[in-house]
């Protein structure tokens, strides 16, 4: 729409900044705070403008939470949900749009059904798999009598067992295990022209080929929106992590990390609370997704809208 | 060598049957086209011998090998689709030169190939671009390069010029009929644009509804139409159609106002006191002055052409259009007699629609191939 409206279109900006600042200001207020000492920090009115500690706290609060290994957990586990992730959506995404099998609308139900059920939703249960990953499968030996029938048999009592706590693996998985990337993709790949999938079988390629040579390539903006929403989702994680991480120092991440930092009984022996350091620490865990979503931003807008022409 | 059978074809999706029992002997190095109007089965008979599409009933055999049960990579066809179907990531390079790298065919020897086939359609100097960065008609001839550099036996078409300009659609035709005479491949072409078809074609097949109504000669199927529906199809602006019955003794037919058509005895006699309807097309009829002719009719409006003028008629209340370079300066209701040409008169069976000739039977059926 070009139309000149010089009055509406000062209205807009007025409401754009105004959201804009009321949205900086609590980030606003947490740098300044990492920017003061204790003293400083804790004296009322709140400071509004920056001090001189910056780095210094930057540089203790690093220090207290080990942050390095925490970083590098981190960046291992969000890395990995967003590899997963692609790759699994992907490949349900292909399966649902392009091959007729039975059972096609039972596979989308249930993909679609875990969308209403996030991890938060069904951490007990979740936690009871990764304590023993193997232990559905046990329940359906146990279910058929098969256990009872080979322990008969060959005497050998099976007793499946795979532990997932305290393992990278066991922090991925659950987050991989989700449905919003199958729908992006389907989305997306309902919007391939049939003659494009014609011509690529009259060219001889086969499904692999064609996922390879023509969708995957076609669906990089997919692949860069998708990617930049799971490392943001997988870095921030809280709850899981703290859930079924007891290794902190090997396994920690960062999100749990930050709440050794924030002022408590436990961390502060009801001393005076540390609140520059929590907010040099908030700081620092911030810019990863900053700097991913800075980067990937021009692919990840075009991804969601969709327009790649 | 590449002949296409297609013998007892039917195509049903679901309890719905839209195509039954077609017939077709394509020959080798022939060029059919397919003329239909829209949704009666031309792309999904094409979709069926390129593989893209299941066959219910019947088979297809290509080369003498029966297809149905092979794979599109495996029958040796190639397509070019309406759409054009270009790989928007792919430069033209790439997208011709996609099914050799699927083949497995070294980078040197496929650019080599592609060069030497984009030489062909003109395409030399677009080789780095993209296809958005392309005009249709550009397009369109990525999407036949691509389809020739596989060498294809068989060359399937479906309505590839409709996207373009009235002009471009001409050139792109000549060069298409070109193409097909310099490579060894047979031909089947898609469209419902009788124009298209009829210049392009070596024979034609007209389609109505998932049935193939008459096969021919473009030249056969103007002269001989099978049917009041191809007479009706084929030719522009199109045939008239006037109802009237048969009478042996007068050697004529009667139209339902009591005028009278000579008709050749032998005719008259084989069908005699059928009720028919006489087609006549508008480019074979003569305006003269009133009662000087057979048909008496009166000047209902007239169109200008430029070439020519395209007289709307009636004939008591039912319409008669002649098409005719003369200029008559004939005013609306002016009365009119109109020549009609012996042979241009075609006789159709009222009830059945077929063709009556000498023999008082239908003429240049659809062939039958033994099953
Ligand atoms: N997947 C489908 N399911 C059900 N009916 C279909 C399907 N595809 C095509 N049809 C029907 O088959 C008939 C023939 O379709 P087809 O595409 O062959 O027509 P066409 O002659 O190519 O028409 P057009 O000139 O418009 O392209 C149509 O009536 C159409 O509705
Ligand atoms: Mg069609």
């Amino acid at each position: 729409m070009i139309e000149r409206t010089p009055v509406l279109n000062a209205l807009t900006h007025v409401i754009l900044v105004t959201g804009l600042l009321l949205l900086l200001f609590p980030v606003w207020i947490a740098f300044v705070a990492a920017t003061h000492d204790m003293t400083a920090v804790n004296t009322a009115p709140v400071e509004l403008w920056p001090g001189d500690q910056f780095l210094v706290n930057l540089e203790q609060a690093w220090a207290i939470s080990d942050m390095g290994t925490k970083f590098t957990n981190t960046v291992i586990v969000a890395v990995g949900v967003v590899v997963g992730k692609i790759a699994v959506a992907c490949i349900t995404a292909f399966s649902l749009v392009f091959f007729n099998y039975r059972g096609r609308m039972l596979v989308f139900w249930l993909v679609f059904i875990t969308l209403m059920l996030p991890l938060e939703v069904r951490i007990v249960p979740t936690y009871a798999v990764a304590a023993n990953a193997l232990s559905p499968f046990q329940a359906m030996l146990d279910a058929t009598g098969l256990t009872a029938l080979i322990a008969t048999l060959s005497g050998v009592q099976v007793n499946l067992e795979w532990n997932l706590l305290n393992s990278y693996t066991g922090l991925i998985l659950p987050l991989v295990a989700t449905a919003t990337g199958t729908f992006l993709y389907r989305q997306f790949f309902l919007t391939i022209p049939d003659e494009l999938v014609e011509a690529a079988k009259m060219d001889g390629a086969g499904p692999i080929r064609f996922l390879i040579d023509v969708l995957i390539p076609l669906s990089r903006t997919n692949i860069a929106a998708l990617a930049t929403i799971m490392f943001v989702y997988a870095w921030n994680q809280y709850l899981w992590p703290l859930l079924i991480i007891t290794d902190r120092a090997n396994y920690g991440m960062v999100a749990v990390e930050l709440g050794t930092l924030v002022p408590d009984q436990f961390t502060t022996g009801g001393g005076t609370p540390t609140w520059h350091l929590a907010m040099a620490g908030t700081l620092i865990v911030m810019v990863p997704p900053i700097v991913v979503v800075v980067l990937m931003q021009r692919w990840f807008v075009r991804g969601l809208i969709n327009t790649d022409k | 060598m590449a002949d296409i059978s297609i013998r007892n074809v039917a195509k049903s999706y679901g309890k719905d049957s839209i195509m039954q029992g077609v017939n077709l002997e394509i020959r080798n190095r022939e060029f059919v086209v397919i003329l239909g109007p829209s949704g009666c089965g031309k792309s999904t008979l094409l979709r069926m011998i390129a593989g893209l599409e299941a066959i219910t009933a019947g088979e297809i055999a290509i080369a003498g090998q029966v297809v149905n049960d092979l794979e599109p990579r495996q029958r040796g066809c190639a397509m070019v689709f309406q759409n054009y179907a270009l790989y928007p990531h792919m430069t033209v390079a790439e997208n011709i030169g996609y099914a050799l790298k699927v083949a497995g065919v070294g980078r040197a020897e496929r650019r080599a190939a592609v060069e030497r086939v984009a030489q062909s359609v003109g395409l030399n100097e677009f080789l780095d671009r993209r296809p958005g960065q392309l005009s249709g008609g550009q397009r369109q001839r990525v999407a036949m390069a691509r389809a020739i550099i596989r060498e294809p036996r068989v060359f399937l078409f479906d309505e590839p010029l409709s996207n373009l300009d009235a002009k471009l659609r001409v050139q792109m035709r000549h060069e298409i009929r070109r193409i097909h005479n310099r490579i060894e491949a047979t031909s089947v072409f898609v469209t419902h644009d009788q124009h298209e078809g009829m210049t392009l074609a070596d024979r034609l097949v007209v389609m109505n509804k998932g049935t193939i109504e008459q096969v021919g000669t473009p030249e056969e199927i103007y002269d001989h139409p099978a049917s009041v529906y191809v007479g009706g199809f084929i030719g522009s602006p199109a045939m008239n159609f006037l109802p009237g019955q048969v009478s042996a003794a007068r050697a004529a037919v009667v139209l339902g106002d009591g005028q009278v058509l000579d008709l050749p005895r032998d005719v008259a006699t084989a069908a005699d006191g059928q009720l028919v309807q006489v087609g006549l097309r508008p480019e074979q009829l003569t305006i003269v002055a009133p009662g000087t002719a057979e048909l008496q009719a009166r000047v209902d409006f007239v169109e200008e052409l430029g070439s020519g003028r395209l007289y709307h008629l009636l004939v008591e209340d039912l319409p008669l259009t002649v098409l005719s370079p003369d200029k008559h300066a004939l005013r609306d209701g002016d009365a009119v007699g109109v020549t009609v040409r012996p042979d241009a008169l075609h006789l159709f069976g009222a009830e059945s629609g077929r063709r009556i000739d000498a023999r008082g039977a239908r003429v240049a059926a659809p062939q039958v191939v033994p099953a």
